[in-house]
């Protein structure tokens, strides 16, 4: 028995490790990149010192770079785990995403008006929040599976592909009818907790300007980062030291011998929707709360990013995953709030931000399509 | 099996219908009854010859005449015109190459944007006059565009003349195409002889070279379909598929944000007033408008021929497309892509050349977009990002997917179904609710007055919900299509049930070739 125990715990330690090390070596390598760029570029400006203007930045980007990381890494593990055991993109994941989202929103609303948000305490709220996008996304997720997939499966590739395209347009269409019945607007807008807006101040840094600016962190961040760890250490735990971890596990290697072996395959397939679409709800809970308005499209560019961020991380690794997913969320951040000052102003990085995934997903099918960490997947063997 | 029965059926038909039109021209179910004719006469069993005839006596003389009357019925015909040329293209990227192109709105903003930018007098905007920018990008864009078209054509009648019978026009193609990269480089040097002439108000181009601007804009897309094949086209479909999606979200950002450091795009404001193509002489013109204004019982302005005008031009580009998609179909070229669709290792064993190959489907996919896309912005005489959304990517496959992948009538019937379903029936079913709220009735069975039915149930809200129920229903339930390509409905039936079809065939020799 404590052999047991002592597995258990390394099962969940590990993973926090593991994050731990993605995000600082992944915030290390990009905040060196751009330091360098900046003594590189500091002889060719005169207006301002590009130095100093880096580095007062540098610790928001950061901060922003890993909560979209974490955001992508939770979306990411939904494709990750579908394409592992179907070798099929679940192109509606954005939409499961969404649907989570809605559901915390509508759970937070019903709170409100219910005059029971003032008294519970906060935390309770988001872990009430957060639990109900589980849920109504997981089984979403699984009804999606038995509805669109399943008849599907064995047909071409392109063919599960396009019912994936339109059962997230219909998603959309049907999240905004939905709404646009209940609340009269198809937006959302997720109540506000005055407690979760504080910002946390640890200091103040020179700006290029001359004057200080403090450095923080919100309450909201904080739970956004903390809960996103929990969720994936929790999912390490399930995939790696349990029994259905191991069906699914079995399943992604090889389904025929799966199924020989005794596992019930479609079953796995459905827990795996289930475990995909839960973390991509819990995801949308926790994006809403930090965002406060969500609307019916709202997912559809996460999405992408997230699939990227997956295939990044090497697609069907569940560890690449997150790490696909810090990175691009830090490299996106890093785009975002550098390009604008290192091109004087002419190119707004927060728009050439989204490219940059699409970039990055171009030139990692290209140069390395299994992945920072995964097997070669990308072409055909 | 020709009966004179089948003529008379038809035609009259074709006259009942075209009368009821003509006498309700705001009733719809009529008009739509008019426009099934097209089908009856494909379907009816009489010869090429007089299907011909019915087919171009419906859409060339019925249905500008009708059209007169309503304008909307044009313009639904027009766009029907546009999005067939566009669904075909798409459909052969999808169809007979099997690759999942998401991002095919990219192309069509391609071409777009190519006469937005140089048929207003945007360009002036970031080319001093004499600039050498201008004059290397319109040469090389030309010479591009030349090279690609030789080389085109020259595999395309090469396919012609190898297998078959060489068709009659295949030597005009032949002896056109120096003509036209002849004029093309022609028209580039007036261009920058007048440039450096004119001073500043060198743009927008002189009208009279839409036309030959038409090649540069197919060129032009046609290039950009290379540069996004040839990274990508190696891998495996799904991921081509989010690849290309990616590619149509950057083509949208960049338009919308190219208005810094220099100003190509005019960024989310778009372009406007875009010049169009020159109206015909009046020689022509008169005898229409005298015509026209006996029809409409009024003056025939300009705008109603304007309306007539791109009518007729997406109907000629229509038929340039379904002429150019049948006979790479039926080239060698044609079967190298069914080869690629069907089993990717087998095409290579047999030699096809892969890479080159996709690269081909997927610059023919993108120039029939660049073209469409020219003509669009000429009709709009305004273009802004918000034209070319991933939703008109999906609009189109959803069409192909309808109609069958690979079939051509079939593509055809698609981009009808839904592009009159978008425009006339979800835009008219909101009409006719709007107008039974006025009316103040009572609902059929419920005994509710429409007043209160729900404003959020506005049919026309609906086109996500329609496009994605369309593709579901048709993968599940019908992945071949309405009119399906022999060949692909083959083989998917071969992948879903293995067994009922190696049952039917495996006995006897292979399949025979169904072309």
């Amino acid at each position: 028995m404590p052999k047991l125990q002592l597995r258990s715990l390394r099962e969940l330690l590990f993973p926090l490790f593991q994050i731990i090390i993605f995000v600082l070596g992944a915030s290390l390598v990009t905040s060196i990149v751009v330091l360098l760029l900046a003594l590189l570029l500091r002889g060719t400006r005169t207006d301002t010192d590009l130095l100093v203007a880096v580095i007062s930045v540098l610790p928001q980007t950061l901060i922003d770079g890993i909560t979209l990381g974490f955001l992508y890494a939770l979306i990411a593990l939904g494709y990750t785990m579908v394409y592992g055991v179907l070798e099929f993109i679940n192109f509606a994941h954005s939409e499961i995403y969404m649907v989570g989202a809605f559901a915390g929103a509508e759970l937070a609303l019903t709170l409100q008006s219910a005059q029971v948000l003032g008294v519970i305490p906060p935390l309770l709220y988001v872990v009430l929040a957060v639990v109900a996008g589980m849920i109504v996304s997981g089984l979403l997720a699984v009804t999606v599976e038995r509805v669109a997939y399943r008849p599907l499966r064995g047909a071409p590739r392109l063919v599960p592909l396009i019912s994936a395209v339109g059962v997230s347009f219909f998603l959309q269409d049907a999240v905004r009818l939905f709404e646009s019945f209940n609340r009269n607007a198809f937006y959302l807008t997720y109540p506000v907790i005055p407690e979760f807006d504080r910002r946390i101040i640890f200091g103040s840094i020179a700006t290029a300007s001359g004057g200080t600016m403090d450095v923080g962190i919100s309450v909201k961040v904080i739970i956004f980062i903390v809960a996103a760890v929990l969720i994936l250490i929790a999912l390490n735990y399930l995939v790696n030291a349990t029994k259905l971890g191991t069906s699914i596990r079995a399943v992604a290697q090889d389904r025929l011998t799966a199924s020989l072996m005794g596992i019930n395959v479609n079953q796995v397939i459905a827990m795996t929707f289930l475990i995909g679409g839960s973390l991509g709800g819990a995801a949308g809970v926790l994006a809403g709360i930090k965002a406060g308005t969500i609307d019916p499209f709202f997912g559809f560019i996460p999405g992408i990013k997230a699939f990227t961020a997956a295939v990044l991380g090497g697609i069907g690794n569940i560890t690449g995953a997150m790490l696909g997913g810090i990175t691009l969320g830090l490299l996106e951040a890093f785009v975002a709030s550098y390009l604008t000052l290192f091109s004087k102003g002419a190119l707004p990085g927060a728009d050439y931000a989204a490219i940059t995934a699409f970039m990055i997903l171009i030139g990692i099918l290209i140069f390395r399509p299994s992945g920072l960490l995964g097997e070669r997947v990308g072409q055909k063997a | 099996m020709e009966s004179p029965q089948v003529y008379i059926l038809l035609s009259l038909y074709i006259a009942l219908t075209a009368f009821g039109a003509f006498t309700n021209q705001r009733s719809l179910p009529i008009f739509l009854l008019f426009e099934g004719s097209l089908l009856l006469i494909f379907y009816a069993r009489i010869s090429n010859v007089a299907k011909l005839i019915y087919g171009a006596l419906v859409l060339l003389v019925l249905l500008p005449i009708l059209g007169m009357r309503n304008v909307y019925y044009l313009e639904v015909a027009t766009q029907i015109g546009i999005y067939v040329a566009l669904a075909l293209g798409l459909n052969i990227v999808v169809g007979f190459a099997g690759l999942l192109d998401l991002g095919y709105v990219a192309f069509y903003a391609v071409g777009a944007y190519v006469w937005a930018i140089f048929g207003s007098s945007h360009a002036n905007e970031f080319s001093a006059p004499g600039d050498l920018v201008v004059i290397g990008v319109g040469l090389v864009a030309a010479l591009i565009t030349g090279l690609l078209s030789f080389a085109g054509i020259k595999r395309f009648l090469a396919s012609g003349s190898k297998e078959k019978v060489p068709a009659p026009w295949g030597g005009v193609i032949q002896w056109a195409a120096p003509l036209i990269v002849g004029v093309i480089f022609y028209e580039l040097a007036w261009l920058v002889l007048g440039s450096s002439v004119g001073g500043s108000g060198r743009f927008p181009i002189p009208t009279g070279w839409f036309f030959l601007f038409l090649f540069i804009a197919v060129g032009v897309a046609g290039l950009a379909g290379i540069l996004l094949g040839t990274p990508v086209l190696r891998l495996r479909g799904d991921y081509l598929a989010i690849v290309t999606l990616g590619f149509g979200e950057v083509i949208r950002v960049l338009s919308k944000n190219l208005d810094k450091p220099v100003n190509i795009t005019n960024g989310s404001q778009g372009i406007t007033p875009i010049s169009r193509p020159p109206l015909p002489p009046e020689v022509i013109a008169a005898p229409m408008r005298a015509f026209f204004s006996q029809i409409v019982g009024r003056p025939f302005q300009n705008p109603d021929l304007y309306g007539l005008y791109f009518f007729f031009l997406a109907l000629i580009i229509a038929g340039i497309a379904i002429f150019v998609a049948r006979r790479l179909d039926d080239s060698h070229i044609g079967r190298a892509w069914t080869a690629i669709r069907e089993d990717e290792e087998a095409a290579i064993a047999m030699g096809v050349p892969l890479v080159s190959l996709k690269l081909m489907a997927f610059a023919a996919g993108a120039s029939f977009a660049g073209a469409m896309g020219m003509i669009f912005a000429a009709k709009q005489t305004f273009v802004n990002p918000d034209s070319f959304t991933f939703m008109e990517s999906i609009g189109v496959l959803a069409m192909v997917i309808l109609g069958g992948m690979g079939s051509i009538p079939g593509v055809i019937l698609g981009a009808t179904i839904v592009t009159v379903l978008n425009l006339q029936i979800l835009t008219e079913a909101s009409l006719q609710l709007s107008a039974l709220r006025q009316s103040g009735g009572m609902i059929p069975i419920l005994g509710i007055p429409w007043t209160k039915f729900p404003n959020q149930l506005e049919p026309a809200k609906f086109q996500r919900m329609v496009f994605g129920i369309v593709l579901i229903v048709m993968m599940i339930f019908r992945p071949e299509g309405i009119l399906p390509a022999k060949r692909r409905r083959m083989e998917i039936e071969e992948a879903l049930h293995p067994e009922e079809i190696e049952g039917d065939i495996a006995p006897s020799a292979p399949a025979p070739e169904e072309k």
